[in-house]
């Protein structure tokens, strides 16, 4: 059964990327859409079992690598980690392909689309099956390049390329500090499976190398490394400048790649990672101080963004930071279950947004928006039911887990956890304040498009509807339905078993009353403030921009990353290859070299041709010349 | 003594450029006969080859197929055989030949017998660099693939092909001749230039570092490592199509050859003194040359700048006195025959319709030629090392195996595998992807059945060793380990002395 959910995706994406020609669009449509969703029932099955029986398994199906003491296979382990993530990858990819049909229907490169989309949804699953570090860089690599592929979907369209490029590029400097992770961790253990590494940690407690000069325990740099891949791949503060551009990509892909899976990924490996993590408190402290910063950082981003999707990308960024930090202050589990009730939301409100924009005729400047909630019902509500979740208004999903985030690292009683629970606090009244001005602005007020008559406006086909109604439902009960299982503190251990480790139990403790209801009032208290903020009385909002016009530019130019990059890195390279180039390799060692070896041949043959002149006198002369200069040696020594 | 396979492998293709120059070269049958009976024979040598491999023993270090006969009384045998390193080379070798006569025979229109009599000739000597077993026989296979490769690029190149190819020859040569001096003394230390015999005899150590350093200056050049690499590029940007396919190929793989042959076989001691020499030129030319690649305007210049780099990662993986280094090294070097083999032939696709090998110049070209634009994407991905592909492999366990011995030299060479990817993936970018502004580009036809049949005979190893490499490891495996074993022994030996 394992095996079938993995390959199917597979199977889908080859019969529709390199059979989608013969057999149609509407065909490759509903094969890859198909197939998925057979994963995605396998998968709540699989995930099922684990709950009922605690079902534990690894197939191993072949060998990779095997190369002196190295020795990788390709296997598939399932336990409760892989399959709650099993359940999000194939469930939110299934709805996603369904709802491409509708959304892509105006493409010419659909059976391509839905290809990619599989092989993606391949890739994850490979990703969060495996019983080794390779066989996860695998997937790890796999992912990106899918990513790679549909930002880039739009061949045409030259951000769409830079955006792909970036991403791939800025995921790369992540996936260097995995690779050294991995090359230290099979440096030091021998091995790369988890269960051997994992078991083996405890004696290297101690353990220090030197590491470009410094000495350091070799826990911490493991942890450390690993820490930077996943910092590239969930987009976190300092390589999180791919995540807003990727939006160049369809819609449907941001959702299922920029939001609900392969953005998450990163959270898994340090959930994964749990046995190593656990060993180093100054990486979960630096995750702590990572997270927070990110999630603070990308909310005030996303106060000011007009492009719906980039709001909705730094939501994104800004909810990864959450989850950074539950880990940071030892909260796996509430980690995951902020990442399984977030896929829900947030891929609601992409592909919500997606049918915005398809109702817009691909307009995404939510100034350029307003005052349609009576033309598209639906979306409308489904909207805001995805941003009551997000903001975590009372009894939504959002709620269950965002509030036991910040409930968990006030309970870390320790400065650092404090500091943690007080970012997450005020992170969540930003999130609330920008995510309500995205709805205001979007479906309230009044309309602003010049170029489109409002009566064009039209609901999107039901096609597209019914997953972001599976996906409402989601939002809405996810959190009530599972939070006994994932984070209630006594089905804990019994839940996840052997996939998580606490290397001290979770805190049984409650926080005050006023702490625990401080978020849940101040998200609720920022809808009026946002509906009179945004729609009522703009004089205000526009007034405060203009006296703080400076910060208004900083948060406008995303804290001017983009810039600074550019000009470290990519000028400075360029730069760098232009004087390798044309000064070193043409300049010095060309001139020097071959070049001028020749060019002194030949100048002295030159030379030496200047005596042959053919004049009987000159030949004389010469030879008088020598013969004297020989005879005077000879007579001298 | 058995039937003398190997020495029939390194004859066979010699024997077809013979009966090639009793071919008239014009328009008629014979014209016609001289394109079969080189894929033919060129094609068989490959069946051959795999059936060589068929019945080599993989359990044993030993080397395989020896023959030896007498040659010059006394001093020089000729003497060749094979270890698990070697046939993986020969495979190599037979592979690429025929692809390149299926590409010249669709593509030149000049002088076409003389290019086939070119390529089978270099073919035989290839082969027999690779099996060589004695250093003299080894100089001759070695410096003999210079003169065909000096013709292909100097007759059939591009504008300043007489440049190029005379810069290749001085650059190769002034490396060669310091290895034959090298070869000379051995001879005269210890009375023979058997390799084999060489292995048992161990070279007097104090006399190792000179004569490492005389062969490394002919390796180097071939590899080629900074600062003597300038030739390639332009050795690669004036030769035709299966001339820099031949060259990237095999040409370079001749010198990772000989370091691991030779320079690690002959002069263990030596070869751990230098080891931070090749280190530091390795990292230079991982660094240096990707961001070189980077900024390139030309297609065969970007990919012959990344060949430097790709080889620095083999020149590093072979020093590293690891198992992974080492078995990594090998299966680069026959991934990156794989892959620049493939880019080459990428490149001269659309050279032929457009004339141009200019990035600026193209632009858009998916929507005309979307088989084209996968075949050089998997291609493109296998060159920056996506896992999948064989150049993971190659690179991760060079890695993994420098890590083992230095962790900053590992760091810095993992800073070129995102420089590699932002090389590659922008010259695709720039290539395939983007509107279609050049209106030349409008009459442009995809893939013909040839190039196609090329490129997909060049993407399914590169496919099949990355999610399954292990016949490669499994063929090379013994003989790294006697390898190392010997090498550790001599350095141990020398220790205690």
């Amino acid at each position: 059964m394992e095996i079938i959910l993995l390959f199917l995706p597979l199977l889908a994406s080859i019969i529709s990327g390199f059979f989608g020609r013969y057999i149609g669009d509407r065909v490759s449509e509903i094969v890859t859409s198909l197939f998925v969703s057979i994963s995605a029932i396998l998968s709540i099955i699989i995930f099922y079992k684990v709950i009922s029986v605690n079902y534990v398994n690894n197939i191993i199906i072949a060998e990779w690598i095997n190369s002196g003491s190295l020795s990788v296979n390709w296997s598939i382990q399932i336990d409760t980690l892989s399959s709650v993530m099993l359940v999000v990858v194939t469930l939110i990819s299934a709805l996603v392909h369904i709802y491409s049909i509708g959304y892509m229907s105006h493409d010419s490169h659909k059976p391509r689309f839905m290809s990619y989309l599989s092989l993606f949804t391949f890739s994850m699953l490979v990703l969060v099956t495996s019983d080794n570090f390779l066989q996860l860089f695998f997937g790890w690599e796999g992912v990106g390049l899918c990513s790679y592929f549909l930002i880039g979907f739009w061949f045409k369209k030259e951000a769409a390329n830079a955006a792909a490029i970036k991403a791939f590029l800025v995921n790369r400097v992540g996936d260097f500090g995995l690779a050294l992770g991995i090359f230290l961790i099979f440096y030091l253990f021998g091995t790369v499976n988890y269960i051997d590494v994992f078991q083996q940690t405890p004696q290297l407690l101690n353990h220090e190398i030197l590491f470009l000069g410094i000495r350091i325990n070799s826990i911490d740099l493991i942890c450390i490394l690993l820490f930077i891949g996943a910092m590239g791949k969930s987009a976190q503060i300092f390589l999180h400048t791919w995540l807003p551009d990727a939006m160049e990509g369809p819609t449907p892909v941001s959702a299922l790649i920029h939001a609900a899976t392969m953005v998450t990924a990163g959270v898994f490996l340090v959930v994964r990672c749990s046995p190593i993590f656990e060993y180093s408190q100054l990486t979960l402290n630096l995750i702590i101080i990572v997270g927070t910063s990110t999630a603070f950082f990308a909310a005030t981003v996303a106060l000011v963004q007009n492009d719906i999707k980039k709001i909705i990308a730094y939501s994104t960024c800004s909810q990864l930071g959450y989850m950074f930090f539950a880990v940071g202050v030892g909260a796996y589990n509430v980690a995951m279950f902020h990442l399984f009730t977030h896929a829900f939301f947030k891929a609601l409100l992409f592909l919500g947004a997606g049918s915005v924009i398809h109702s817009f005729n691909d307009q995404q400047d939510i100034n350029k928006m307003g005052g349609v909630w009576n033309k598209l019902p639906y979306t409308w509500v489904l909207m805001v039911i995805g941003t009551l979740a997000l903001t975590g208004f009372p009894f939504l999903s959002g709620f269950y887990s965002k509030d036991a985030i910040i409930e968990y690292a006030y309970l870390h009683t320790s400065g650092l956890g404090y500091y943690a629970a007080g970012v997450g606090i005020l992170t969540a009244m930003l999130t609330a304040i920008y995510s309500w001005r995205l709805i205001f602005k979007t479906f309230h007020g009044s309309y602003n498009n010049g170029d489109l008559n409002i009566d064009k406006i039209h609901e999107s086909p039901l096609v597209m509807l019914l997953p972001l109604v599976i996906l409402a439902a989601g939002s809405l009960f996810s959190g009530f339905l599972f939070k006994d299982m994932f984070i209630e503190i006594n089905l804990t251990q019994k839940f996840w078993g052997e996939s998580i480790k606490f290397l001290t139990p979770l805190s049984t403790d409650h926080p005050p009353m006023w702490f625990i209801l401080a978020t849940p009032v101040i998200v609720t208290l920022a809808i009026p403030f946002s509906y009179y903020l945004f729609i009522k009385n703009k004089e205000i909002l526009n007034n405060l921009i203009d006296l703080n016009r400076p910060l208004y530019d900083f948060l406008v130019r995303k804290w001017y990353f983009d810039e600074l990059y550019d000009f470290i890195f990519i000028k400075t390279s360029k730069k760098i290859g232009l004087f390798f180039w044309k000064i070193i390799d043409i300049k010095f060692i060309d001139r020097f070299g071959p070049d001028g070896i020749s060019n002194l041949i030949k100048y002295f043959s030159l030379k030496a041709s200047k005596f042959q002149s053919g004049f009987i006198y000159q030949y004389a002369f010469m030879m008088l010349l020598g013969f004297s200069i020989l005879l005077t040696f000879l007579i001298l020594y | 003594m058995n039937f003398p396979i190997l020495t029939s492998i390194i004859l066979l293709p010699s024997l077809g450029a013979l009966f090639l120059l009793f071919l008239k070269n014009d328009f008629s049958n014979d014209y016609k006969s001289s394109k079969y009976i080189s894929i033919f024979v060129t094609f068989l040598n490959f069946l051959i080859s795999l059936y060589i491999w068929y019945l080599f023993d993989t359990s044993n270090p030993d080397f395989q197929f020896v023959e030896e006969r007498e040659w010059l009384k006394g001093f020089v045998n000729y003497k060749i055989g094979i270890d698990g390193i070697s046939i993986l080379f020969i495979l190599l070798t037979t592979f690429i030949t025929p692809l390149c006569i299926i590409s010249v025979i669709n593509t030149t229109k000049e002088r076409l017998k003389e290019f086939l009599i070119a390529i089978l000739i270099m073919e035989s000597l290839m082969i027999g660099a690779f099996c060589s077993l004695d250093l003299v026989i080894f100089y001759l296979f070695f410096e003999g693939g210079l003169i065909p490769m000096f013709l292909i690029i100097g007759i059939w190149g591009g504008a300043r092909r007489v440049y190029s190819a005379f810069k290749f020859f001085l650059f190769t040569l002034f490396g060669s001749i310091l290895m034959l001096v090298a070869i000379i003394s051995i001879y005269w230390l210890n009375g023979t230039t058997d390799i084999v015999k060489l292995y048992e005899l161990s070279i007097d150590s104090k006399y190792q570092n000179l004569l490492w350093l005389a062969f490394f200056s002919s390796f180097a050049v071939k590899t080629p490592m900074w600062p003597v690499h300038t030739w390639l590029p332009d050795a690669h940007v004036e030769a035709p199509t299966a001339g820099s396919v031949l060259l990237a190929a095999i040409l370079l793989k001749m010198a990772g050859y000989g370091f691991i042959r030779f320079s690690i076989g002959l002069f263990p001691v030596a070869s751990d003194f230098f080891t931070p020499l090749i280190y530091i030129l390795s990292l230079i030319a991982i660094i240096y040359t990707s961001l070189v690649a980077l900024m390139q305007e030309d297609m065969k210049k970007l990919i012959a700048y990344s060949s430097v780099a790709h080889m620095g990662f083999v020149t590093l993986g072979i020093f590293t006195n690891t198992t992974h280094g080492l078995e990594g090294s090998i299966i680069q070097m026959i991934s990156h025959g794989l892959v620049s083999a493939a880019l080459f032939f990428c490149v001269g696709v659309v050279y032929d319709r457009v004339h141009s090998r200019i990035i600026s110049t193209y632009g858009g070209l998916v929507s005309m030629m979307p088989k084209y634009a996968v075949l050089f994407m998997i291609f493109t991905l296998a060159a920056v090392g996506l896992p999948g592909t064989s150049g993971f492999v190659g690179e991760f366990l060079i890695l993994l195996g420098t890590f083992h011995d230095n962790f900053l030299v590992a760091t810095i060479a993992s800073i070129g595998i995102i420089l590699a990817a932002a090389y590659m993936l922008w010259l695709y970018k720039r290539v395939i992807f983007g509107k279609l502004v050049n209106k030349e580009l409008l009459k442009i036809k995809d893939l013909k059945n040839f190039e196609l049949i090329i490129l997909i005979f060049l993407a399914i190893p590169t496919l099949l060793f990355g999610f399954y490499p292990e016949p490669l490891f499994n063929t090379i495996e013994s003989s790294i380990k006697s390898l190392l074993e010997m090498y550790n022994y001599n350095l141990s030996l020398n220790i205690n002395n």
